[in-house]
């Protein structure tokens, strides 16, 4: 127990130098490299805070593609593989656009053992998508999550902000109905 | 709130939230406007009742009238008969399922009889966005008193000898947790609330966030003085967007009354509380992890010690608690140690809150006395298994607990007794199984859960976690073999005894929990190749019935793979060893003759 445990070794600091250079590098427009700033200046280009930048970035932009997290990388003054490390490691992260309706299934416990699996393989079957994929015309996307909390409703699928409860394999063709149109 | 004649209680967690009840509270406002009697009438949104099974609910006070799975078509007909003529509207009211009667009185219905609130006192009595109902409820109370009347050390004591443990699942007392961060000397310390609730299926934490905010601000503040710190960090789920806002509404109005920020109550004691996110990683819920995560990094434990307490946030000592730990604290401070420690067992004081999901008939969120058997859980607060099914066994503890069968029935339940039964207490997830379910599977489940969670830090967790995984699949599978369950017990001993952090530590006890309890039905997966419970596809066999087979060979023609014979006009076989379990025969066939069956034994060539 003495003081001398040491914690996690500083990261080497790299420090991407000038701006021109960056410009060379990423290929985004400059109204979008405002708004990373915009971002970053709000949390005071703070690294501790990446988690939350990367948060308001991805609700910014929907998901996080490679450019983002270098501009991100720049003004945090950390390397571009720490970015990418955190956005990896994270599922709320995404680094591929999701869907226009993104449905997400609720594979947690309560809904699984009420049958959140047939309920995944019918939206699987009727969207004909792996589970973190889109479909082509980019209006739906699947994925799974863990939770969302509303156990008195399992199985749970949400559709965006939209919580339907008590889905059955049935009704999973309805739901895609009132987006389809 | 005396004004008011009536108060109309609607529940806005996020459970009957997704079933409307934030449109039903703005029709009640709308009709009660259209009668005039938004004067005599007050509707308040709050946080969840725990009765989530039959939401959304509207609760009406002062009589205490329980309104279940209202509809927004039924606002007109509650305002017209209950508030105008003073008349209940039955068919709304809970059905209580063994008398069949209805219940008028919420307090008489078999869900509320049993519990005892503390942590949850005000969840679906107050307001959450409305910091002076919290404060009608006693709320910073005891922050005053902790500031004004009593030294550091004295709060101290009076956590310690209230005998309160981490809720959070590992039961460390939490009054000697806050005396070791006290005693670290450091220029700054921090105070951090763990809501990042990543069991999946438990939503205790959520419920007392939404419900009742306030609550665990005020213990945040009182642990800061404690230990001698000035700032509080709560570390919750992204995933939680309605906790999130009602927290940043909590901190803000605590802020402008003076609650938080410098010189409190106009003392020395200054705090703030700042909110941190996480992005859903489980490991984060293990408090290195956690930590690392609020410093903007990957959510990768470190070994412990240091300990947070000495070395935590930016490496500074740091007191981590969870939700409902900290829910607890302002009532002890109230209402005295000695209370709080005359509920429970002998090594577990107070009460605990359990999300119960899964078969039961009352899914949802309860608070009941340490000491409480799992039958008075399951069938008097929990109404019974769904659908009158025989009951098989309780998941607690989640990915890191294991289960309890019918053995267990009428174990008290605290810390001790769930561990001796190869469980733990866990955050307080339950999760009911019926007869239907296959324990084999729902190991697997849980293994499957782990793998993905895994940080992928030590190898024995990576790796190993993910061996085992693919061992319950092949037995699923019918692939299994007797070496096999061997292998099970050995690796998840060694995963055990050589993971870095908690998650590995405890990531084999679905496995082992459901060796030991149901070992049963892993023989009969190995050696029988049969899933009794009929969930294992593999597992499953298509036969056809003598006596329905009128010989067509629509089924041989459609078999893809030729694993069905037969002549015209005579009973058709399939050959189990060929038949890949297609489904195809099933469907041709027009005469009902093809079934599936689970406990048709086939000697399955090697």
């Amino acid at each position: 127990m003495s003081q001398k445990t040491d914690i996690a070794p500083e990261v080497f600091q790299y420090m991407p130098d000038e701006r021109e250079v960056l410009k060379v590098k990423v290929n985004l427009p400059q109204s979008k490299i405002d708004t990373i700033d915009r971002i970053c200046e709000s949390f005071d280009n703070d690294p501790g805070e990446l988690i939350n930048v990367l948060h308001e970035a991805q609700h910014e932009f929907g998901y996080l593609p490679a450019e983002v997290q270098d501009v991100i990388a720049h003004n945090l003054k950390i390397p571009v593989a720490q970015v990418y490390g955190v956005v990896t490691f994270y599922t709320y992260f995404t680094m591929v656009p999701k869907g226009e309706f993104p449905i997400s299934i609720c594979t947690g416990t309560a809904c699984y053992v009420r049958g959140a699996e047939k309920v995944l393989e019918e939206f699987k079957k009727e969207l004909n998508l792996k589970v973190g994929e889109t479909t082509p015309d980019g209006k739906f996307s699947i994925n799974c999550l863990r939770c969302v909390g509303a156990c008195g409703l399992a199985p749970v699928v949400l559709v965006g902000e939209r919580v339907y409860g008590r889905v059955s394999p049935d009704g999973v063709k309805n739901i895609l109905d009132e987006y389809r149109k | 709130m005396s004004q008011y004649k009536i108060h109309m209680l609607v529940c806005a967690g996020t459970g009957c939230q997704s079933s409307q009840s934030g449109l039903i509270y703005e029709m009640l406002q709308d009709e009660l406007e259209r009668k005039g009697l938004r004067d005599d009438v007050q509707v308040i949104k709050t946080g969840c009742f725990g009765f989530c099974e039959k939401g959304p609910i509207v609760k009406i006070l002062p009589d205490n009238t329980f309104y279940t799975q209202v509809k927004p078509e039924d606002v007109r007909e509650i305002v017209d008969e209950h508030i105008i003529k003073g008349r209940s509207v039955h068919r709304l009211l809970y059905l209580d399922p063994e008398t069949e009667e209805h219940v008028l009185d919420s307090k008489h219905m078999g869900f509320y009889k049993k519990q005892l609130r503390i942590a949850l006192r005000n969840c679906g009595t107050i307001d959450p966005e409305n910091i002076d109902e919290s404060i009608a409820r006693d709320a910073y109370q005891a922050l005053g008193m902790a500031l004004t009347e009593l030294s550091p050390q004295e709060t101290i004591d009076i956590i310690k000898r209230s005998g309160l443990r981490g809720r959070g699942g590992a039961g460390f007392p939490t009054g000697i947790k806050w005396e070791i961060a006290s005693k670290n000397d450091a220029g700054q310390k921090y105070v951090v609330c763990n809501a990042d609730e990543g069991d999946p299926g438990a939503f205790m934490d959520r419920s007392i966030l939404e419900g009742d905010p306030h609550s665990i601000l005020e213990a945040m503040a009182i642990c800061g003085y404690c230990i001698g710190a000035t700032k509080g960090l709560i570390y919750i789920r992204a995933e939680y967007p309605l906790a999130i806002k009602r927290l940043k509404i909590a901190i803000n109005q605590a802020r402008e009354y003076g609650l938080l920020g410098e010189h409190i109550l106009g003392t020395d004691f200054s705090f703030d509380i700042n909110l941190r996110y996480g992005a859903g990683a489980f490991v984060c819920g293990e408090e290195t992890s956690l930590i690392h995560s609020m410093e903007g990094k990957r959510g990768e434990p470190t070994n412990k010690p240091p300990f947070p307490a000495q070395k935590g946030y930016l490496g500074k000592p740091t007191n981590v608690n969870n939700v409902e730990t900290f829910a607890n604290i302002p009532v002890i401070l109230l209402k005295g140690a000695e209370w709080f420690s005359s509920i429970g067992t002998e090594k577990s004081k107070g009460t605990k809150v359990f999300a119960l999901a899964g078969k039961i008939n009352n899914v949802g969120l309860i608070e009941v006395p340490m000491g409480i058997t799992l039958r008075e859980i399951i069938y008097e607060i929990g109404g019974g298994i769904k659908g009158g099914k025989k009951f098989k066994a309780v998941q607690t503890g989640g990915p890191s607990g294991g289960c309890l069968t019918e053995k267990h029935l009428d174990t008290p339940i605290d810390y001790e007794s769930l561990t001796a039964a190869g469980s733990m207490m866990g955050s307080g997830g339950m999760i009911v199984l019926d007869e239907d379910d296959c324990m084999v599977s729902v190991a697997k489940f849980y293994l499957d859960f782990i793998v993905e969670e895994s940080c992928g830090k030590c190898a024995p967790c990576r790796i190993g976690n993910k061996r085992l995984y693919e061992t319950l699949e092949r037995i699923c599978d019918g692939k299994g073999t007797e070496e096999d369950l061997e292998k099970l017990y050995n690796l998840s001993n060694v995963i055990k005894d050589t993971s870095l952090c908690g998650l590995g530590q405890t990531s084999p006890n679905p496995v082992l929990s459901t060796l030991n309890n149901f070992y049963d039905e892993y023989k009969e997966h190995v050696f029988d190749k049969k899933c009794r419970s009929g969930k294992c596809k593999n597992l499953l066999y298509y036969v056809i019935d003598d006596e329905n087979c009128v010989g067509c060979m629509a089924c041989v023609r459609s078999c893809p793979v030729n694993a069905i014979t037969g002549a015209k006009k005579q009973t058709h076989y399939i050959h189990q060893d060929k038949c890949i379990k297609c489904g195809a025969c099933m469907q041709k066939c027009q005469f009902d003759a093809i079934s599936l069956k689970s406990d048709y034994r086939v000697s399955v060539e090697s």
